[in-house]
């Protein structure tokens, strides 16, 4: 058994730690690209969504490696995700790929249901050690998205372009050729040093801005076309409203770790605008608006792919929270088209409103 | 005497206005880009040399619009800005006060609205390309009438026929079916003029306090059946002013004269016209990305690079001054 999972973001890597900690043989696809695109546009339905057809170009790449069964998460809700794994391994089928699929949903009633699935990929081996397996992989996500956060406060500060970025990388090969728990505090702390010793002037005046969206488009920076590092050179420094490790604990071990960043407060917040569940990260996108407004951000992004219904949602409601919470709010839409101008201007005008309301308000207070 | 120089690069025209020291255009030139940005922004450049003779100097430079960067490096300018931004500033010099201003370019669309001198909020259009000039562009030639007579044409209508805004194509396929039905022209064309409108004002200006005075600019303000169309949907007076079609370079021209203050300038000088200057590009093989690396040459030498996700190509030239 050969298993691939589609790409989002840095999430190969904890799954590739843990899938390898059990002694199961991964394949990781070739990082998004426009080859993937391609593949995936050509045999998906018009109308998906882009991580649909992001995802589809995945297994057929690693296909070519060699994978034969495909771990793919679920859902369930107004978001057309739930059934994407399904979806895609009918129309790899109709391709004539031969690719077993074994789907990871948020249980409906006990974790169990999910530890079943993850017995099946791991075939006969203790529980002790498959659980031991999960919380390593849970760990790595924890160090990814870490070191992703110092990051986002390095880039806007670096005195030397690209310096971030580079370390970034580094750093994160740490933590990806750690093989088993007992050696990840030690790679971590490595991983740690070496951002920290990216050169950075703290006095520098930067913006912040609170990436909020759907999680794919939030996490894949294929997707978003670098919208972090894009941000980042322009003197941003940038939040996300959804960080790996904790959607995995919030909807696979629902919320078995505690005290670690959740939506919880995210979607009370929502609560004043937006009373029911619309799927995907609706409530999440008002809620974190919500709180970054409240919190002092200079301004929000929101991120979703064309046709994303619950964002769609998200969006109807983010200009009265806008007006009334007086925080700027800007919309991206991402799909296929990959013309980076119009992104980049559209961001450098919104910096620039941004800036100049910060200028303002400040000769006024 | 002495003056500042900024250019347009857009995805239809390419503008470059020169203005006098207090902020008042001299010259302006109109090009269409004609997907030749290089050399469209060096025949701008001698024309201007031309209507000039010699008789002011440029002491700073501005660029903008969707090849900014592009003819950034080739003039050498001080500041290289998005268009939202130089059209505020142009906006807002023009007509002091301004509250609202409806742009509409070849290839994009945005709301801009102002409070207090400064920009409140933005909108462009994201996904869809039916609220903008190049949809009148296909429809005018679909009709067989000049782009120009477009406006003079819509105003004569007297009841405009209803034509689906959402889309393009759906445009497009109502506007052959009310042809088909017997309907003139001239009505037809005013029914595509409130199309726009109502598509621009759902798609773009959603959600947006549109406050007097609204000032209407970008090459589709050129179009007098726009205007009309827009004063209807509002119900108030929308102001085109005079440069309309060069505001982008107005404001280019304007902040290079806020970045040279106390500084010299980085222009090139007029002969950069007569240079080689060529626009190749590689797909880099450095990692599955593929990223598209385009490299600006002059007389064979490398000036210029972008496209590079990772800063592989980018990174190697020295980093100038970072001036956007």
């Amino acid at each position: 058994m050969k298993v691939v999972y589609p790409h989002m973001g840095h999430m190969w890597i904890c799954i590739k730690g843990m899938l390898e900690y059990l002694n199961v043989e991964v394949v990781v696809p070739p990082p998004s690209s426009k080859k993937t695109l391609l593949l995936g546009v050509k045999h998906s339905p018009e109308f998906a969504c882009m991580p649909l057809k992001l995802n589809l170009g995945n297994f057929m790449e690693a296909a070519e490696l060699g994978a034969d069964t495909i771990v793919m998460a679920g859902g369930c809700g107004p978001c057309r995700f739930g059934y994407y794994a399904h979806v895609e391994h009918a129309i790899l089928r109709d391709l004539g790929y031969r690719y077993e699929l074994v789907v990871l949903e948020p249980p409906q009633k006990h974790i169990g249901e999910l530890l079943g699935k993850i017995k099946h990929i791991t075939g006969q081996q203790s529980w002790r050690r498959v659980i031991n397996g999960i919380r390593f992989g849970y760990n790595k996500a924890e160090a990814v998205d870490k070191l992703e956060r110092m990051a986002h406060y390095c880039r806007p500060r670096e005195t030397k372009a690209g310096a971030t970025d580079r370390v970034l990388q580094d750093a994160l090969k740490e933590i990806i050729a750690v093989s088993a728990p007992e050696g990840l505090p030690v790679a971590l702390n490595r991983a740690v040093d070496m951002m920290n010793a990216v050169s950075l002037d703290k006095h520098r005046p930067v913006l912040r801005i609170g990436l909020v969206g759907e999680i794919y488009t939030l996490l894949e920076p294929f997707a978003n076309q670098d919208i972090e590092r894009k941000l980042g050179s322009m003197g941003v420094e940038v939040d996300r409203s959804i960080y790996l490790s904790e959607w995995v604990n919030e909807h696979l071990f629902l919320g078995l770790v505690r005290n670690t960043g959740s939506s919880k407060l995210a979607k009370q917040k929502a609560v004043k605008y937006l009373r029911h569940f619309v799927g995907g990260h609706g409530l999440e996108t008002v809620g974190s608006t919500v709180l970054y407004a409240k919190q002092g951000y200079d301004g929000v992004i929101q991120m979703l792919p064309f046709t994303c219904m619950p964002e769609i949602v998200a969006q109807s409601i983010l200009p009265r929270i806008s007006s009334e919470l007086g925080i700027p709010v800007m919309t991206l839409i991402v799909d296929e088209q990959s013309g980076e101008a119009g992104l980049v201007t559209r961001l450098e005008a919104f910096v620039d409103l941004l800036a100049r309301r910060k200028q303002t308000g400040e000769v006024l207070a | 005497m002495y003056g500042y120089l900024g250019i347009d690069v857009g995805s239809v025209s390419t503008n470059l206005v020169l203005t006098g020291e207090d902020g008042i255009i001299k010259q302006s030139i109109y090009l269409r880009t004609q997907g030749k940005p290089i050399e469209m922004v060096q025949q701008g450049l001698k024309q201007m040399q031309a209507a000039l003779l010699d008789k002011i100097k440029v002491i700073g430079v501005g660029t903008t619009g969707s090849g900014r960067h592009l003819a950034g490096v080739i003039t050498g300018a001080d500041i290289i800005k998005n268009e939202i931004t130089t059209h505020a500033i142009a906006a807002s010099n023009v007509m002091p006060g301004v509250q609202t201003i409806l742009e509409i370019g070849g290839q994009d669309s945005k709301i801009i609205i102002l409070r207090n001198g400064i920009v409140a909020d933005f909108a462009m259009n994201t996904v869809c390309a039916a609220g903008t000039g190049s949809f009148l562009d296909q429809q005018a030639a679909r009709l067989n009438i000049k782009i120009e007579e477009f406006g003079s044409l819509a105003m004569q209508s007297s009841v405009p026929v209803r034509i689906a805004g959402r889309c393009a194509v759906f445009a497009e396929s109502d506007m052959i079916h009310k042809q088909q039905m017997g309907y003139n022209v001239p009505d037809i064309l005013a029914g595509l003029c409130e199309a726009l409108v109502r598509n621009y004002l759902n798609n773009v200006g959603k959600g947006k306090e549109i406050l007097q005075p609204v000032v209407f600019q970008g090459g589709v303000a050129a179009n007098a059946g726009m205007k009309a169309a827009f004063e209807r949907a509002l119900g108030h007076p929308v102001h085109v002013p005079p440069y309309f079609d060069v505001m982008g370079a107005l404001g280019a021209a304007m902040l290079a004269r806020e970045a040279t203050n106390r500084k010299g300038t980085g222009f090139r000088g007029f002969d950069v016209a007569d240079r080689d200057f060529k626009a190749g590009g590689f797909a880099c093989d450095g990692c599955p990305n593929v990223c598209e690396v385009v490299e600006i040459l002059e007389s064979g030498q490398v000036i210029a690079r972008w496209g590079d996700r990772c800063g592989r190509w980018s990174n190697v030239l020295e980093r100038h001054e970072k001036i956007s």
